[in-house]
């Protein structure tokens, strides 16, 4: 590994204060072999009507918590109700069912700190419950009841849509979530699946009708369950079946085909007066985790983006002191292509300089060549650490669930190390040639056009496009752009 | 086991009993004090480095000091992070030296002289890359990442300064040797352009944040003597004007064994690692614990507020002045939080957000900024569109006269004990959150099984105590306001500020 003598004595070290210069101290520290270790796996089930079971028991505290995966999410929701999960997932649980209300439950639940809470994702929702093992039981019948027989109520999603105007309200308060949001934009498209955006009048749109409609056309596709917790496996298989098998046949959902262009390259602006600092946002298009070079990829965003070590963070942050953040790298989504993306949070005035070199950086990775040693540090950095991705039992239950929900091989983690470990310098010459195009980035800054100086021409990125991200319905003028 | 005569409700007894019989607790020679707690689920542990100094500590005019010398403490140490130490001795030295200089100009009440202050600008940054030649940056955090490290970081509060991360159990002696050395033998490395970092980070959590901006307002009105009310992470012209020297000495006054707690927590062996971790702990300097801060915050006796006009959207925030942790009543602040905050059937969100329908959020919390000297327990929320900051306060301030004339109910009192020991609970088979709690408890009760025995503490608030409290506590003489009141855009102008 590092060429540690393991039969070093490591009191001849000490006092280490005391060891000559350039002797690496930290080598001759014996590294012994690491305790025997095989994550606990857990039970999978498959049902007759397709649905999928997950039982991970863990004794060591008293507790049982569970989760019900359905497919579905903000992605397919119709555009002109953009931000209809964000309703669902709050006015589904606040609702409660008919014979229990929302705040009943909570006034129950609370007392025996216990939970179950609802929720919606990009390509998900999910109801999950957790509670102390002797309250499992009642637990887990109300949340069952809650997922089968909701109870949508029109004074519980006025409730959450008033909480979702809230948010659309303030989002140009946010820089941070400025730049986040419109960069995706810029990548996807503005009425993309992946970056649309509720506004008032799409979430003033939503009925309880669509809720209940949302419920249940997804709970007709496969389900995914997972208990982790202190339970007995047989009863718990016995229950699931009972409340699961009975459901018919599931009906699988067609497979997406998401066709993006990339973004149109150039330099983008949204002015915003009360910041003294800007957030730029360096975007293209990437792959999804189904490429081959997604290992490589992963080495690649460790020298590119890697927190301290990376390229961007050595010569942006330590060697130039121009930001406090700078990263970034590939997303690597499941099922659709990601995001390629650099951040970095310079002062205004220093936005020109902090940009362009992240941008020669970025170039460089065609350009300055990876040598052995930066690779050999990247893929120590991500394999040592690669325990932390199972060394608890939910996480191994989360990554065979996400696994299961995206149809990937259940030994995925195991393949995907052995890939990182063949990785070479050759690899990523190849991967960058690739996937690293400079000429197709666009960047994004979001700061404080008047103390920008000198301006972002002087990027040479061409003229610089103003984005306007006033907000309908509202006299926005937190954030708008100007013309 | 955890479970007695099918109940959950675990004696608080039962827990700290099995904890006890895997946590062992050594004192040095130096003061320092370490802290093993066994747990063999995976071959992996966590720790945490809690040191019993913060930004509260911070000397006049220095003010951002201990976080920075947080920044300082991944830059190596004369065994890590350089080619020659003895030689980047002598450069940072000069270093020193030319920023003295340059600074002293600089800092001439006329301004100083602009042609002297390039000369002596372009001497210190010519003394800066003469010091970074001997410099590997960034290698202390290299070495730890490539062995596997997780979750490295470290943060600063006003009361303490923390470092921690997780690692697999075969480097332990490699920590150990790490840490301790960063710990014994810090180097002031790079310490100029870190500083320019922290200005930046500066700007993105206060600058360029209204909330941000709006809190760091708060503090520093409702403080008039006490450290508390100045900036976290300092003034511009205090941090910008930190140098080396000044961290070195914070270094030396605050980091020694009397101030230091270690918490390590996962698959390590006590019998062998003890030793061990004693060994390399020994090297940090002894000494005396430093004297603890000594201004006390006077009695305030007139409400204050701050308003702020701006084009963000509307926000309102009031804090009461509230003892220290020390003080017997700390626990039934934990209670108000708790039944004031505490989920959807906590009191603000039911009346303001889901009765009122006039907010978007609405919580109390308790031990702002801080909690180890008397600090503030304050009330916040978010209107929703519509609704503006008056009315924030006025259904805050309803909310606390119900809570000063009518006591709660059983069931809430109730709640708040069965989610206290519950919480407790779940946290224990998270190693790092561990490590952090056994650390934190042993340095501010001197013994960490007050993380068990607070339950007993929590059993014993009674209704009439919420009472006594919120009537002592949460009154207008008492409080500190600060809001912002949105102002629409002048038309089509970049205006604003």
């Amino acid at each position: 590994m590092k060429g540690l003598s393991l039969g070093l004595c490591a009191s001849l070290l000490l006092p280490g204060l005391l060891v000559a210069q350039q002797s690496k101290p930290w080598e001759k520290i014996p590294v012994p072999r690491l305790h025997e270790f095989k994550p606990q796996q857990p039970q999978r089930i498959e049902l007759k009507n397709g649905i999928v079971l997950f039982l991970q028991p863990d004794h060591e505290l008293p507790f049982v918590s569970g989760a019900v995966l359905i497919r579905g999410g903000s992605r397919e929701e119709p555009p002109d109700k953009a931000g209809l999960i964000g309703l669902y997932e709050q006015a589904w649980r606040t609702s409660g069912t008919e014979k229990m209300s929302g705040d009943a439950m909570d006034d129950l639940l609370e007392a025996k700190a216990a939970h179950i809470e609802t929720e919606g994702d990009e390509d998900s929702t999910a109801i999950s419950w957790d509670s102390l093992k002797d309250d499992s039981d009642q637990v887990f019948g109300m949340a069952m009841k809650l997922l089968f027989h909701p109870s949508f109520s029109a004074q519980k999603l006025a409730l959450a849509q008033q909480q979702e105007s809230a948010a659309i309200v303030r989002r140009n308060d946010d820089e941070d979530g400025i730049a986040a949001r419109e960069s995706a934009k810029l990548v996807y498209g503005a009425n993309s699946p992946y970056t649309r955006q509720p506004e008032l009048e799409t979430i003033s749109s939503v009925t309880v009708n669509d809720l209940e409609e949302w419920h249940d056309r997804t709970l007709k596709e496969k389900l995914i369950i997972g208990i982790s917790g202190d339970f007995d496996p047989a009863a718990m298989e016995a229950r699931l079946r009972a409340v699961f098998e009975v459901l018919p046949q599931v009906t699988p959902e067609p497979k997406r085909h998401d066709e993006f262009t990339g973004p149109k390259p150039g330099v983008y602006l949204i002015n915003k007066d009360d910041v003294d600092q800007s957030n730029v946002q360096i975007v293209a298009l990437g792959p999804d985790r189904t490429s081959p070079d997604v290992a490589t990829l992963a080495v690649m965003d460790e020298i590119l983006g890697g927190d301290f070590v990376g390229r961007l963070f050595q010569k942006v942050r330590t060697e130039l002191g121009l930001a406090y953040s700078v990263g970034g790298g590939f997303a690597l989504p499941y099922d659709h292509a990601g995001m390629f993306r650099v951040e970095v949070l310079p002062q205004s005035a220093k936005t020109v300089d902090a940009t362009k070199a992240a941008l020669v950086e970025i170039a460089g990775l065609n350009t300055r060549p990876f040598t052995e040693t930066e690779v050999k540090r990247a893929k120590d950095d991500i394999l040592n650490s690669f325990l932390f991705r199972y060394d608890t039992r939910d996480k191994v239950l989360a990554e065979q669930e996400r696994l299961e929900f995206y149809g990937f091989p259940a030994d995925y983690l195991e393949t995907y190390k052995a890939a990182l470990e063949k990785v070479t310098v050759d690899d990523l010459k190849s991967a960058a040639r690739k996937y690293i195009h400079p000429e197709k980035l666009a960047v994004l800054v979001v700061g404080n056009e008047s103390e920008i100086k000198p301006g972002l021409e002087a990027l040479d990125l061409g003229a610089v496009k103003n984005v306007d991200i006033t907000i309908p319905g509202t006299h926005d003028a937190s954030g708008g752009a100007e013309k | 086991m955890m479970a007695i005569c099918g109940s959950w409700m675990v004696s608080s007894g039962q827990d700290l009993k099995s904890f006890e019989q895997r946590t062992a607790v050594k004192v040095l020679g130096n003061g320092l004090t370490l802290i093993v707690c066994e747990r063999h689920d995976a071959p992996v542990f966590s720790y945490t480095t809690f040191i019993d100094a913060g930004d509260v500590n911070d000397p006049m005019g220095e003010g951002g000091l201990a976080h920075m010398f947080e920044h300082l403490a991944f830059k190596g140490t004369s065994e890590i992070g350089t080619t020659d130490y003895a030689a980047e001795k002598l450069a940072l030295d000069k270093v020193e030296a030319a920023n003295k200089a340059y600074e002293s100009e600089y800092l001439k009440p006329a301004g100083g002289n602009e042609k002297r202050l390039a000369e002596l600008k372009a001497a210190f940054v010519k003394a800066q890359a003469e010091a970074h030649k001997y410099v590997v940056p960034n290698q202390f955090t290299q070495i730890a990442q490539a062995n596997g490290a997780d979750g490295l970081n470290a943060q600063t509060g006003m009361d303490e300064t923390e470092y921690y991360w997780s690692m697999p159990e075969n480097r332990l002696e490699l920590w150990a040797w790490m840490e301790s050395s960063r710990l014994a033998d810090a180097v002031p490395r790079e310490f100029y352009k870190e500083r320019d970092v922290v200005m930046e980070e500066r700007r993105m959590r206060v600058d360029s944040d209204p909330v941000g901006r709006l809190i760091e307002q708060f503090a520093a009105t409702a403080y008039v003597a006490h450290p508390y009310g100045r900036s976290d992470i300092g003034w511009p012209s205090e941090v910008g004007q930190i140098t080396a020297t000044e961290a070195m000495a914070f270094h030396r006054k605050y980091y020694v064994g009397a101030d230091i707690v270690v918490a390590v927590v996962g698959d390590v062996d006590t019998k062998t690692a003890m030793p061990m971790l004693e060994r390399y702990f020994s090297r940090v300097p002894g000494g005396p614990k430093p004297e603890d801060m000594t201004t006390v915050e006077p009695r305030q006796f007139a409400e204050k507020s701050v308003v702020v006009k701006e084009q963000s959207q509307p926000f309102y925030i009031e804090g009461y002045h509230r003892p220290s942790y020390r003080d017997p009543d700390d626990v039934v602040f934990d209670a108000i939080s708790d039944i004031m905050s505490n989920g959807r059937v906590s009191r603000l969100y039911r009346t303001m957000v889901e009765k009122e329908q006039i907010a978007a959020e609405a919580e109390g919390f308790t031990g702002y900024p801080g909690e180890k000297y008397p600090s503030l327990f304050a009330f916040y929320a978010v209107p929703l569109p519509g609704h503006n900051p008056s009315e924030m306060r006025e259904a805050i301030h309803n909310e606390i006269d119900r809570l000063k004339t009518t006591d709660v109910t059983d069931a809430e009192l109730e709640m708040f004990k069965t989610r206290a020991r519950a919480d407790l609970l779940r946290g224990l088979a998270d190693n790092q959150g561990m490590a952090n709690s056994l650390a934190e408890y042993q340095t501010r009760y001197g013994d960490w099984r007050e993380l068990f025995l607070e339950l007993d503490k929590a059993d014993k608030v009674t209704k009439a105590d919420i009472r006594r409290v919120a009537n002592k506590v949460f009154v207008a003489s008492n409080r500190t306001s600060a809001e912002i009141d949105t102002e629409t855009a002048p038309q089509k102008s970049g205006g604003g500020n």
